[in-house]
C-alpha cells in the first residue's frame, strides 16, 4: 500500500480505527481540538460520546470494556483534562481492564515550562498504568498506538496511556494501514507444574476451585464447569469473578471473602485444596493471609507471575496463558466421587438459607435491599447488564443478583471507587445496546450525577436504583461495628430530591418505599427509552452480612446484627 | 535480612530508570544502590541493583521488574559466582600529621591519590563494596570531608551472560 502524508491528528483517528475502534469517549480542549477536529471528518467511520466531566468518560471507556472484552478509548486535553482521568485509569488498572487513554499536551517547545494547562501526565500516570508514553515525533506516534493496544490487550490487560503534544498533532508524517495487532504470545506452563497440581487435585478430597477476574474475562465457563463435575468439586469467586458462571448452578457457591456468601466462604475454608484460577487472593476475599485456607494445599494459575506467592504462599504456581494450563488439567485430572464434600456444603448451603430466612423473618422496614433484588432479578433478562457504584449496595448486588452470562457485571472491584457506576453504566449500555441497570447509592451517586446529562442527550436506557438510606452506609456500618457508633461525618442530611433532580437533568425519576412501589417503577424504567432514577428508600440501618471483620478471619464471621453489635 | 545483586537489562530510552526507580517506591522495596550505563548495543542499558531483604521482596523485585515493558532481562547474580566493583572518591582533611597515614593506606588498598592541595587530599578507590567500607573506616579518624560512590557493578565469571 503507498504511503500518504498525513498529520499527526489523522494518523491517531486512522490507526484507532485500524485497531478496530467504533467508539471513542472524551472531552474536548485546547490542546486536543486538532483530534477533534479530525473526529469530526471521521464522524461516519467512528462515534464519540461527549460526557459531562473527563473522569466520566474513562469510567465509561471501563463500562465498554468490560461488557466487550474490547479496548476501551477515551480522549482528553491536557492539564485538568488530563487528571480528571486519573481514578478511571487508576479504577482499569486494579481491575485488570484493558484501556488506551489519550491526551493532549501543550507543544513541545513549552513543554516543561509549567506552560498553560501543562501537566506531566506521563509521571503522574506511571504507577497507575500498565504503560505510558510520551510521544514526540510524529513519525513514531503510528506504531506507538499499535503498541500501546497491544501492550492493553495482552496476558493480565490494562491501561495504557499516550500523551501527544499539540505540534505532534500539527506535524505530517507517511502514513501505512497495517491492520489490528494481536496480543502478544503467552508463555505455555511447563507440563511438569502442570502434572504437580494434577496430583494435588487427585489427592484431594475437599476440592474447591476459586475463580477471579482472570477466569471472567478468559471466558471458560465451560472449562470450569467441566472441572467441577469431573473432581467432584465447588466453585466459590472473587468479587471480580463474578458473572463468569450462573448463579443458578449449583456447584457455584458465589463470592467469598469479606462480604462474601456464607457457605462459599465457609467451604473454602473447610477445603484440603485450593485451585486458584486467576485470582489475585487479595486481603478483601483472603482475610488474614496467615489464617486463610489453612488445611488446603493451594495451587494458583494466572497469567502474571508477580501474582504468584503475593498475597499468600501457595503449594504450585502455574504461570502462562490460563486456558492452556486450566484445560490440560481438566484433561490430566483423574474423575473423582466425595459424597463427604458434597453432604458437608450441602449443610453450609441448609445454613446459609436459614440465616437468610431468619433475617428475612426479622427484618421490619418497609423495603429491605433483598426485597429490592429480588424484584431486580425477577424483571431482567440474561442479558440486562448490572453496573454499580461502590458501598453497601455494591456488596448487595455481589450477594443477590442472578448472574445469567459472562460479561454481564461493571463494578469497581479493586480500587473501590465511589462515583465509577453511572459513566460506567453509559459506556456498558452503548458497548451492548442492552438495557442496563445501575445499582447506586446516595453517597456514590452524588459524586458524578453530573453524568446523568450524558445519558440524557444519548438516550441510554439505564434503569438507575439509586438505594437511598441518607447516610454513607458502608461506613456507617464499620462505625457502628468498630467505632462506638460515632457517626462521624457519615449522615449525609442533603435535602437533595432525586426525582426532581432527574427530571431536571431530562430524565424520569419515581419514589419507591414499598415493594409494590419498587416493582411498578422498575418495570416502568425497563421499559423506559432512556434513563429511569429510582429513588428507592432503605432504612439507614441496614448491615451488609455475613462480615469479616478488618484482618480477621471466617472463624470471626459475623452473620447477624446482634452478634456485630 | 539477605543481599541479593540483580541485574537489569533494559532499553535505553526515555524514563526508564524512573520508571524501574518509581517501582522500589511503589512496591516498599530497599535497595542499597543502583548504577546504570550503557552497554556494547547504545539500544540498551545495564542496571546494576543491590537489594537488602528477604526472600519475598527479592522474588517480588524480580517479578515486578519483568513486567514492565522496558524491561528486557533480569538476573539474581549468584554471589560465588559473581564479580563486583564499586568505585569511591574520598576527600580526606591534609594535615602534617594524618598526611603519611593517608598515602600509607592509599598504597596499601590499591587506591589512587587523585587530587592534592594543602586543605585536603582526594583518593579514588576500587574494589568490593566490603573493600570500599573497609576503607573508609580508616580514613573515618582522619577526617573525611566528602564521599561520592558509584554503586556497585557486577558480572558473573566465566562466560555466564544474562539470558
Amino acid at each position: 500500500m503507498e504511503k500518504k502524508m498525513m498529520t499527526g491528528a489523522q494518523i491517531l483517528i486512522e490507526t484507532l480505527i485500524e485497531q478496530g475502534v467504533t467508539d471513542v469517549f472524551g472531552y474536548p480542549g485546547g490542546q486536543v481540538l486538532n483530534i477533534y477536529d479530525e473526529l469530526y471528518k471521521a464522524q461516519d467511520r467512528i462515534n464519540h460520546v461527549l460526557t459531562a466531566h473527563e473522569q466520566g468518560a474513562a469510567h465509561a471507556a471501563d463500562g465498554y470494556s468490560r461488557v466487550t472484552g474490547k479496548v476501551g478509548v477515551v480522549i482528553a486535553t491536557s492539564g485538568p483534562g488530563a487528571t480528571n482521568l486519573v481514578t478511571g485509569i487508576a479504577t482499569a488498572m486494579l481491575d485488570s481492564i484493558p484501556m488506551v487513554a489519550i491526551t493532549g499536551n501543550v507543544p513541545c517547545n513549552l513543554i516543561g515550562k509549567d506552560s498553560f494547562q501543562e501537566i506531566n501526565i506521563t509521571g503522574v500516570t506511571l504507577a497507575i498504568t500498565k504503560h505510558n508514553y510520551f510521544v514526540n515525533d510524529v513519525r513514531d506516534l503510528a506504531d506507538t498506538i499499535r503498541e500501546a493496544f497491544q501492550i492493553a490487550k495482552s496476558g493480565r490487560p490494562g491501561p495504557v496511556l499516550i500523551d501527544i503534544p499539540k505540534d505532534v498533532q500539527m506535524a505530517e508524517a507517511p502514513f501505512e494501514l497495517k491492520g489490528c495487532v494481536e496480543p502478544y504470545p503467552q508463555a505455555i506452563a511447563p507440563d511438569s507444574d502442570i502434572d504437580r497440581a494434577v496430583e494435588l487435585i487427585n489427592a484431594a478430597e475437599r476440592p474447591y476451585i476459586y475463580i477471579g477476574g482472570g477466569a471472567a474475562g478468559a471466558g471458560m465457563t465451560r472449562e470450569i464447569m467441566a472441572l467441577a463435575e469431573k473432581i467432584d468439586g465447588y466453585i466459590g469467586c472473587s468479587f471480580m469473578g463474578l458473572s463468569a458462571l450462573k448463579n443458578s448452578y449449583d456447584r457455584f457457591l458465589g463470592m467469598e471473602g469479606m462480604h462474601g456468601r456464607y457457605a462459599s466462604s465457609m467451604a473454602n475454608k473447610e477445603a484440603d485444596l485450593v485451585l486458584g484460577l486467576g485470582v489475585r487472593f487479595s486481603d478483601r476475599a483472603t482475610g488474614n493471609a496467615e489464617k486463610y485456607a489453612q488445611g488446603a494445599k493451594i495451587v494458583q494459575i494466572d497469567t502474571d507471575l508477580s501474582e504468584i506467592n503475593k498475597n499468600i504462599r501457595v503449594d504450585v504456581g502455574i504461570i502462562g496463558d490460563i486456558v492452556s494450563s486450566f484445560t490440560r488439567i481438566l484433561e490430566r485430572c483423574a474423575e473423582r466421587s466425595h459424597p463427604e464434600w458434597r453432604a458437608m456444603v450441602e449443610q453450609l448451603k441448609a445454613e446459609e438459607k436459614r440465616i437468610a430466612d431468619e433475617a428475612a423473618a426479622k427484618a421490619t422496614a418497609s423495603l429491605t435491599p433483598k426485597q429490592v433484588f429480588d424484584i431486580i432479578n425477577d424483571v431482567k433478562d440474561e442479558n440486562t447488564i448490572i453496573a454499580t457504584d461502590v458501598g453497601q449496595h455494591q456488596m448487595w448486588a455481589a450477594q443477590y443478583v442472578d448472574f445469567e452470562r459472562t460479561r454481564r457485571f461493571a463494578s469497581s472491584g479493586g480500587l473501590g471507587t465511589m462515583g465509577y457506576g453511572l459513566g460506567a453504566a453509559i459506556g456498558a449500555q452503548i458497548a451492548s445496546g442492552d438495557r442496563t441497570v445501575l445499582i447506586t447509592g446516595d453517597g456514590s451517586f452524588g459524586m458524578n450525577l453530573n453524568e446523568m446529562a450524558t445519558a440524557v442527550t444519548y438516550k441510554t436506557p439505564i434503569a438507575i436504583v439509586l438505594m437511598n438510606n441518607g447516610v454513607l452506609g458502608m461506613v456507617r456500618q464499620w462505625q457502628t461495628l468498630f467505632y462506638g457508633q460515632r457517626y462521624s461525618n457519615s449522615e449525609l442530611e442533603r435535602q437533595t430530591d432525586f426525582v426532581k433532580l432527574a427530571e431536571a437533568f431530562g430524565a424520569k425519576g419515581a419514589r419507591a418505599r414499598t415493594p409494590e412501589e419498587f416493582r411498578a417503577a422498575f418495570e416502568a424504567a425497563m421499559q423506559h427509552d432512556g434513563p429511569y432514577l429510582i429513588d428507592t428508600l432503605i432504612d439507614q440501618d441496614e448491615f451488609v452480612l455475613p462480615m469479616l471483620p478488618p484482618g480477621g478471619s471466617i472463624d470471626d464471621i459475623i452473620t447477624s446484627k446482634e452478634q456485630g453489635v | 535480612m539477605k543481599r541479593y545483586v540483580i541485574a537489569v537489562y533494559v532499553e535505553n530510552k526515555y524514563g526508564v530508570l524512573t520508571r524501574v526507580a518509581g517501582l522500589f517506591m511503589r512496591r516498599g522495596f530497599n535497595i542499597d544502590s543502583l548504577t546504570v550505563g550503557e552497554t556494547e548495543n547504545p539500544d540498551y542499558s545495564r542496571i546494576t541493583i543491590t537489594l537488602r531483604g528477604d526472600e519475598y521482596a527479592r522474588e517480588q523485585l524480580i517479578n515486578q521488574l519483568k513486567k514492565l515493558h522496558n524491561v528486557k532481562k533480569v538476573k539474581l547474580l549468584n554471589s560465588d559466582n559473581t564479580v563486583e566493583r564499586e568505585m569511591m572518591l574520598i576527600k580526606v582533611i591534609n594535615t602534617p600529621e594524618n598526611r603519611s597515614e593517608i598515602m600509607d593506606a592509599s598504597e596499601i588498598y590499591r587506591a589512587k591519590i587523585i587530587d592534592y592541595n594543602t586543605s585536603v587530599i582526594c583518593v579514588e578507590i576500587t574494589g568490593e563494596p566490603v573493600k570500599i567500607k573497609a576503607f573508609i573506616e580508616v580514613m573515618k579518624p582522619l577526617g573525611i570531608v566528602e564521599i561520592c560512590r558509584t554503586g556497585v557493578v557486577a558480572l558473573e565469571r566465566g562466560s555466564n551472560i544474562l539470558e
